[in-house]
């Protein structure tokens, strides 16, 4: 009885490892970052559909990318903060090229009870909010940039992403950039020791943890707040005006320090607080992660073709996706850039 | 199990010895076959050790770093921070312990309360339905509990609970319930882990209340005792190393539990005296940090945190098998 069982057992596990298996044959593989995962598996699969050539992206998070990558184990990383130069002095297959793809920005979700229209932030505000000095919502620095609001004499509480996470990535290196204290606090970071507050489990652990909570005020992407219809204030950037996240008000962000930037450039740029009138000032980039040198011709030919396919017909489809595509003068400098990817022959 | 045992006839069980006898010789004297089976089970009963081994050996690798950088301060710092790449795992611990705590607190009396009332009390037509539906709670994943936490519990706590308790019961006055009630919680998490290790509790407890001999009912009922003194008096004392095995089980489903606590928790680095203040436990952090942890000392952190869980675990399991074996030495004498 129990071998015939046992057999049986052993019999099936086969036939499943059997039928699994085949499926495993892909052209190129890379793994990374969760945040652009929607927009890349549109990609892979809008180019399959073109050129037949098959990308299987594992969305493991930034950090499992960055190691993979350096371990060689797949053919492209992601990323949504750029490699440290200790990061990528450990890379096992020489220098690695940062490619920017879409952009992100990071919105300010609040729970204000008899709030009537869109809140107003400031970059000093955000921060000492989340450094726990600002703690009433009615403090004179809130009520003086929302004149017209009736703000209440409640408790400000802080929710931040307990999760490491890009998103807090770029949270916190725009409040690094707008306040020296927090920059020599918590400072940046996927995670960062947090001064106040409670911590929620991704986007929606955020967001479920704002909406039920009365005076509650916390951080989340763009693209779930959009998708989830949820409203967001409005920021003021660097030329001093109070700007709402949009896929354009964030590739205004781009275009503005992309002016700023050398011939030359990594991409590893932050483009946190960027110039620009209509420059939305919390965003980042996202990067796929290559090397520059290519060791198998047949992959290497792929993905550079996949990399120029991505930058013309993937920037397109976007934005219908909530996710910013590149300016055009970016766009150019990319190119340039993949052209500089060396492929064995 | 033992019930058909107690219950049956002597000549019964003198029959029963031959026909072992036999069975035992068959297997020592068998052909090839039978010894290959023998080898192959014992190369498979091997790997499970030699699994466990190999997990600390890895473990205690991939720890080592933090745990030489930071050495007892490790276990003792409440200062966890992955920018300046600091790391002390003390409030992790600490509510990965409390919580767990709370829930066996809250879990207990109701899983044995359910299991006697089951084995005991219920009518035959009941015991299926209500055993069934406990042993379902155990099937539900625990990212469900998690959002039934999110959307349910946490407001209820925050709304009633909290309030009825620090308020209504004046236990405000106390350092364990005060302070201003947001919700997600120490209190929270416990109150999640509570419902997600009863079943585990309850249905151990009633296996092994059915599994009481009746001769000991009927021996108490026969002295005079009424119902209840026969359950606390006789059959109590003979299922409680069972019962015991039960909790430990339960326990340690608690300490381990990571998607649903992480979740209501509230994921602060603190140690607060009040439940109603956000806590962490070591199963969230990992569950939280690691994907993302990309600094070699921020993964050998999380390394080393996983590997004081090991510890802890293993800990529980040791004073669980003496305990066992401590009542179970007590059972003899009470049979």
């Amino acid at each position: 009885m129990t071998v015939r069982a046992f057999r049986s057992a052993a019999l099936a596990l086969l036939g499943i490892a059997g039928a699994v298996l085949p499926a495993a044959a892909q052209d190129l593989t890379g793994a990374g970052a969760t945040f652009p995962y929607p927009v890349y598996s549109k990609w892979f699969n809008d180019y399959a559909a073109k050129s037949g050539v098959k990308i299987n992206y594992q969305s493991i998070g930034s950090g499992g990318g960055v190691r993979q990558i350096s371990e060689q184990t797949v053919d492209f990383g992601a990323t949504d903060g750029p490699m440290s130069d200790d990061e990528m002095g450990k890379a096992k297959g020489g220098p690695i090229l940062h490619i920017p793809t879409v952009m992100g920005g990071v919105v300010v979700v609040y729970n204000v009870p008899g709030a009537k229209g869109q809140l107003k932030f400031s970059g000093d505000v955000i921060a000492d909010i989340f450094l726990g000095k600002i703690t009433k919502w009615n403090d004179p620095r809130i009520t003086a940039i929302n004149k017209g609001e009736a703000l209440p004499a409640q408790d400000i509480l802080v929710v931040h992403r307990s999760d490491g996470s890009g998103t807090t990535y770029i949270w916190t290196d725009y409040l690094t950039a707008v306040s020296p204290e927090w920059a020599k606090g918590p400072g940046k970071g996927k995670d960062v020791k947090w001064p106040v507050g409670l911590g929620g489990k991704g986007n929606e652990g955020v967001a479920g943890q704002v909406q039920q909570l009365p005076g509650a005020i916390g951080y989340v992407e763009l693209i779930y707040a959009r998708q989830n219809k949820i409203s967001f204030g409005a920021v003021k950037n660097a030329s001093g005006n109070f700007v709402t996240a949009s896929t354009e008000t964030i590739t205004d962000a781009a275009a503005g320090v992309a002016k700023g930037l050398p011939k030359d450039t990594d991409f590893r740029v932050s483009i946190v607080n960027a110039p620009g009138k209509s420059a939305y000032p919390i965003a980042s980039m996202t990067w796929l992660l290559v090397y520059q040198k290519q060791a198998d011709a047949a992959k290497g030919k792929k993905l550079v073709d996949f990399l120029n396919w991505m930058l013309v017909d993937g920037q397109a489809t976007a934005a219908g996706l909530d996710y910013a595509p590149l300016p055009s003068a970016v766009v150019k400098q990319v190119k340039a850039r993949v052209a500089s990817i060396a492929v064995a022959k | 199990m033992t019930p058909s045992n107690a219950a049956a006839p002597l000549p019964d069980s003198g029959q029963g010895t031959p026909n072992t006898a036999i069975d035992g010789q068959d297997l020592q004297g068998g052909g090839w076959s039978d010894r290959a089976y023998d080898a192959l089970l014992t190369a498979f009963a091997l790997c499970v050790p030699l699994l466990l081994v190999l997990l600390i050996v890895a473990l205690t690798m991939a720890a080592w770093p933090a745990l030489k950088q930071f050495g007892f301060g490790f276990l003792t710092s409440s200062d966890w921070d992955p920018a300046a790449e600091h790391f002390g795992a003390a409030p992790a611990i600490y509510g990965t312990i409390v919580s767990s705590v709370i829930a066996l607190v809250i879990a207990t009396p109701l899983a044995i309360g359910v299991a006697i009332f089951v084995a005991e009390f219920a009518p035959r037509w009941l015991r299926q339905p209500i055993g069934f539906l406990i042993d379902l709670l155990a099937a539900i994943p625990s990212v469900v509990y998690g959002l039934w936490g999110i959307f349910v519990l946490v407001p209820a706590l925050r709304e009633t609970v909290m309030p009825f308790l620090r308020d209504t019961l004046h236990l405000g006055a106390t350092p364990f319930f005060s302070g201003p009630a947001y919700g997600p919680s120490m209190l929270a998490a416990g109150v999640v882990l509570a419902i997600m290790i009863l079943p585990y509790i309850s249905s151990v407890s009633r296996e092994v209340l059915l599994a009481v001999p009746r001769s000991q009912r009927e021996a108490a009922l026969a002295l005079g005792a009424t119902r209840w003194e026969a359950i606390v008096g006789a059959v109590l004392p003979f299922a409680r190393s069972g019962i015991i095995g039960g909790i430990i089980l339960g326990l340690g489903r608690a300490l381990g539990e990571t998607m649903a606590v992480t979740m209501v928790i509230g994921n602060r680095h603190e140690i607060a005296a009040s439940l109603f203040a956000p806590g962490y436990t070591i199963a969230s952090l990992i569950a939280n940090e690691f994907a993302e942890a990309s600094g070699d000392m921020h993964l050998s952190a999380l390394m080393a945190v996983g590997f004081v869980l090991f510890v802890i675990t293993l800990l529980v399991n040791f004073v669980a098998r003496w305990l066992v074996w401590q009542t179970s030495g007590g059972t003899r004498k009470v049979g």
